[in-house]
């Protein structure tokens, strides 16, 4: 046997596995799968933002040939099924749990939004159900409408809950009140920005899909659908909404087409869907329009933010101060009122040194579909305020911003913030020299001047992030309100050949597990990657998870599989000493190899793996045949990934067009596992981050009725719209997880829309500005209109 | 409605179907044919999801009529690799890990067919240009461009 190492994989750039199913047409998405049987469904839906229901008729609509079936939301209301609901009790300051409205899959009563479903209607093919669900008549009487947070929050605003006064769901803070407001008596220095944290619609290229089935035989079901959860979402099918204890509840999520947060929850349709398959005992499958889902999935974002720092004398930031309106939308969506308070107000403090922060956030409801999260979820609205805070500030003081930030940077870790985060590492001055550099920023004043030339603008901007990835630990998260444990599983099988299955309950859906997991399997094993197989997706196969949201697949989930790994080679070392007759201490594990000091016998991963089955050479008394362990890891905090992102712009004052003519993103991520995909999961954040803040928006009227409901009026980054986003790491280990990971999957999401605003205003020379930076608004501020 | 016959030519075998006159190619490609590797992103003509050729032409299947088809050549995603093996574009997609959730991807490598087929040296404009049509909500677009610009390479000088 030789004894050449197998260069190690994890950390290297290899292709993904999982690429040649896709590259050839072959993946298996939610929409692909037809059933035996199948019946197709579509929903009847309020046109209205708000109004009582006063009738539902459905009879001309189940005249139609090929309808099966029509079941109306007033049928639903007797079905005994519970509520969609949200997983995250949070309480005001005064004490008070949140204001929490009802939310049933279909309306029988009232409907709160513009596209809130109420009849579902069930057909041989989805185009006969959309043709039938025209024909349910439903008699509206329209209420008043509040569809933004001003209208929901006014004196006489209309009552979206019964009983919900002001529309508010919570009044909530963190930071300590008293010692921030005495900062700011001994400033020397306030800089105060109102700053809007515009709408966004997630918009995953493969919408939302249901394929339902019940089986009346085994009194059981079985679900595909696009999600990035299938375990929570299976519990909360079985616990909350009621249908069937979770061992009769089996969900499929096989090939995914993006999430970005939107697939994270229960959706009314997914309750709908298996009630109706019951119902008409035939698999129902509903797959959302593009239409459909803009007016449905859960949107992001959408805050209200008046906020100030506090400077000394020298520069240095005292203290800041938040108050944020945020709108979760009609309903309460699965991590509704997390988004806008623990996983938003706890990152204000940024990359800085400050010593007090009181942030208070009111949420309320509105005629509009539910906010949830959204690729980033709560930290790039809380990284916005603080890089638009610190720039602002800085330009005011007269200070390079660059500097300024230099000057006020946490240095010293572990670091605790006022805001009840504790950083463990980091080094925020590497990533900023390095992206400076990258970026060529001391030559920025001559690249300025040749645009001037041109009779343009050109701005630089700064865009430090940092962000809690890998949410945990749980009991931590249970006392703040989760109703769910935020720890990873894995299982690791090794089959007596010595290959290798990985059950995950994480979910990919384009992170790219299938490669990274296994590159990281293969280095333990000293295997090949090949022989690696991750399983995921689900429910019938990995025994539980948490899916993928927040970053955490890496870092968590990832982390999971390592300790699994771990338990497997102590146990194959065990049974190697009893193969090789020796003392199992001088037993030593290399590079897919056991040897021992007490004889020149070695035996291959493979071997040993064989061994454990055969059972032949150790007492199965003293160990148990197999080869095969599981881990469940809880992280003991969160993970701070941080970087600096930089944006140049040129900007036509003639137009408003602004055109990123460079963005360097340098961030670290910790130890990396796959550069290439870390790579691309920086350059798909950073697009969204800049389809924020120059063309994204999501528009309501005061009826509440969506003007962006298509990409001919919601505006999609393209592949002409940017320059290369050029990309840098710089690498502090993270302490919070055995392989020193921290989360990539957000970064660019929320280091890119402060950096392009940042550069805009830098172009304009002007303070205070909204995203989108549409050319109408550039214009405006660059003509001074 | 009555049904239409359709006999049409796909990825190089002659296909008969019978589809309603209205139905789109996309919707007969995936529904009635079950070649689902034709991806809906939209159903408007916007994201370019559902790219097919069409007698070598690039078109959105969701805006062409299953009819239209009729005594036409359709070429989609699972006709473009060789029988054994990839095509070197699907090669380079796979090697610059130009995809993440691969929803869009069976309509870019279809529309950078298009392109090199018409267009062997695309300059980087050129090709962002050309691949505008198609969304993807995942990349961020460079890869793809990066594997575009390999392949082009690599189909006009083979290796
Ligand atoms: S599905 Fe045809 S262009 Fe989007
Ligand atoms: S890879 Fe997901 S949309 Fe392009």
């Amino acid at each position: 046997m030789t004894n050449s190492a197998r260069p190690k994989s994890f950390g290297t750039s290899i292709p993904r596995k999982e690429d040649r199913r896709f590259i050839t047409g072959h993946g298996r998405y939610t929409d692909d799968v037809e059933l035996p049987a199948q019946a197709h469904a579509a929903f009847v839906r309020s046109p209205f933002a708000h109004a009582n229901i006063l009738s539902i008729d459905a009879s001309e609509a189940q005249k139609q040939q090929g309808v099966i079936a029509v079941y109306t939301g007033t049928q639903f209301a007797t079905s005994g099924l519970g509520d969609l609901q949200c997983g995250w009790m949070i309480h005001s300051r005064d004490g008070s749990p949140m204001q929490v409205g009802e939310h049933p899959a279909l309306a029988s009563q009232k409907v709160r939004f513009a596209g809130d479903a109420v009849a579902i209607v069930v057909a041989e093919s989805a185009k006969l159900a959309k043709l039938a669900a025209e024909l349910v008549e439903v008699d509206y009487e329209e209420l008043p409408v509040a569809a933004d947070l001003v209208s929901a929050g006014a004196p006489n605003a209309p009552e979206i809950h019964e009983g919900i006064t002001n529309n508010q769901v919570y009044d909530w803070e963190i930071g300590n009140k008293a010692e921030t407001a005495e900062a700011f008596q001994r400033a020397a220095h306030i800089t105060e920005l109102n700053l809007i944290n515009n709408r966004l619609i997630p918009n995953a290229m493969e919408t939302r899909a249901v394929n339902a089935q019940f089986d009346a035989a085994k009194d059981s079901y079985t679900l595909y659908v696009a999600s990035q959860n299938p375990h929570g979402l299976r519990m909360t099918l079985a616990a909350v909404i009621g249908f069937a204890p979770e061992h009769k509840l089996r969900v499929i999520s096989e090939d995914v087409g993006g999430g970005f947060g939107s697939k994270a929850f229960n959706y009314a349709e997914e309750v709908a869907c298996l009630w109706a398959s019951k119902l008409c005992n035939r698999p129902v499958k509903w797959t959302c329009d593009r239409s459909e889902a803009f007016l449905t999935d859960a949107h992001g974002r959408d805050h209200v933010t008046r906020a100030s720092l506090a400077l000394d004398d020298d520069h240095k930031i005292i203290g800041m101060q938040v108050h944020t309106q945020a709108n979760v939308g009609a309903y309460l969506s699965t991590f509704g009122s997390l988004i806008p308070t623990y996983v938003y107000a706890p990152l204000l403090s940024g990359q800085y040194n400050i010593p007090n922060i009181y942030a208070n956030v009111v949420t309320r409801y509105t005629n509009t579909n539910p906010v949830d999260a959204y690729r980033g979820a709560g930290r790039p609205e809380a990284g916005y305020v603080i890089e638009r805070l610190v720039e602002t500030a800085a330009r005011e003081v007269g200070m390079n911003s660059a500097e300024f930030r230099r000057l006020n940077f946490i240095r010293q870790f572990p670091h605790s913030t006022p805001v009840d985060m504790d950083y463990d590492t980091g080094d925020f001055q590497a990533h900023l020299d390095k992206a400076l550099e990258m970026i060529k920023a001391d030559q920025f004043p001559e690249r300025k001047a040749e645009t001037e030339s041109r009779g343009k603008k050109r701005g630089l901007g700064i865009g430090c992030y940092i962000e809690a990835a890998g949410i945990g630990p749980s009991a931590r998260l249970g006392k703040l309100g989760s109703g769910a444990g935020l720890w990873e599983s894995a299982e690791v099988r090794v089959n007596p050949t010595g290959s290798v299955e990985v059950l995950t309950g994480c979910h990919s859906h384009g992170q790219g597990h299938e490669t990274t997991y296994a590159q990281l399997v293969a280095d333990q094993f000293g295997i090949s990657v090949d022989d690696v197989d991750i399983v995921h997706g689900d429910t019938d196969k990995v025994q539980f998870g948490m899916g993928t949201f927040g970053s955490r697949s890496g870092p968590v989930g990832l982390s999971a599989i390592s300790l699994a790994c771990n338990k497997v080679v102590a146990k194959a070392t065990a049974i190697a000493a009893q193969v090789l007759e020796v003392e199992q201490d001088t037993v030593d594990f290399t590079d897919g190899e056991f040897s021992s000091s007490a004889t020149n016998q070695r035996l291959s991963f493979a071997e040993v793996a064989l061994n454990a089955y055969t059972a032949h050479h150790f007492s199965t008394s003293d160990i148990e045949p197999g080869l095969s362990e599981g881990c469940f890891f809880d992280p003991p905090d969160f993970n701070f990934p941080a970087g600096t992102h930089l944006c140049e712009v040129e900007i036509d004052p003639q137009t408003g067009v602004v055109d990123v003519v460079d963005f360097v993103a340098v961030d670290d991520f910790g130890v990396i596992g796959n550069p290439m995909i870390v790579e691309g999961q920086v350059h798909g954040g950073v697009v969204q981050g800049v389809g924020q803040a120059l063309w994204e928006q999501a528009v309501h009227d005061e009826q509440g009725q969506l003007l962006t409901g298509s990409y001919m009026d919601y505006t999609m980054p393209r592949a002409s719209d940017m320059p290369d986003v050029r990309v840098g790491f710089t690498e502090t280990r993270c302490t919070t997880n055995p392989i020193g990971m921290k989360g990539c999957g957000e970064a660019g999401a929320i280091g890119a829309p402060p950096a392009v605003i940042n550069a805009i205003t830098d172009a304009l020379d002007i303070r205070e500005f909204d995203m989108p930076a549409t050319p109408e608004k550039v214009w405006r501020a660059a003509n001074k209109r | 409605m009555a049904k239409v016959h359709v006999q049409t030519q796909i990825n190089g075998e002659p296909v008969d179907f019978l589809c309603e006159p209205q139905q789109s190619l996309l919707e007969v490609l995936r529904e009635e044919l079950s070649r689902t590797g034709t991806k809906e992103g939209c159903g408007t003509g916007d994201c370019g999801a559902c790219s097919v050729l069409l007698d070598g032409r690039l078109v959105c299947a969701c805006l062409v009529l299953g009819v239209e088809a009729t005594g036409k050549n359709v070429t989609t995603i699972e006709g473009i690799a060789p029988e054994e093996g990839l095509h070197p574009i699907q090669q380079q997609f796979l090697e610059h890990a130009a995809l993440q959730c691969g929803i869009c991807t069976p309509g870019l490598i279809v529309a950078t067919k298009a392109l090199l087929d018409k267009n062997p040296n695309p300059t980087e404009k050129e090709i962002r240009y050309w691949l505008a049509g198609n969304l993807c909500r995942c990349t961020g677009y460079d890869k793809i461009i990066r594997a575009v610009q390999a392949s082009a390479a690599e189909l006009s000088h083979p290796a």
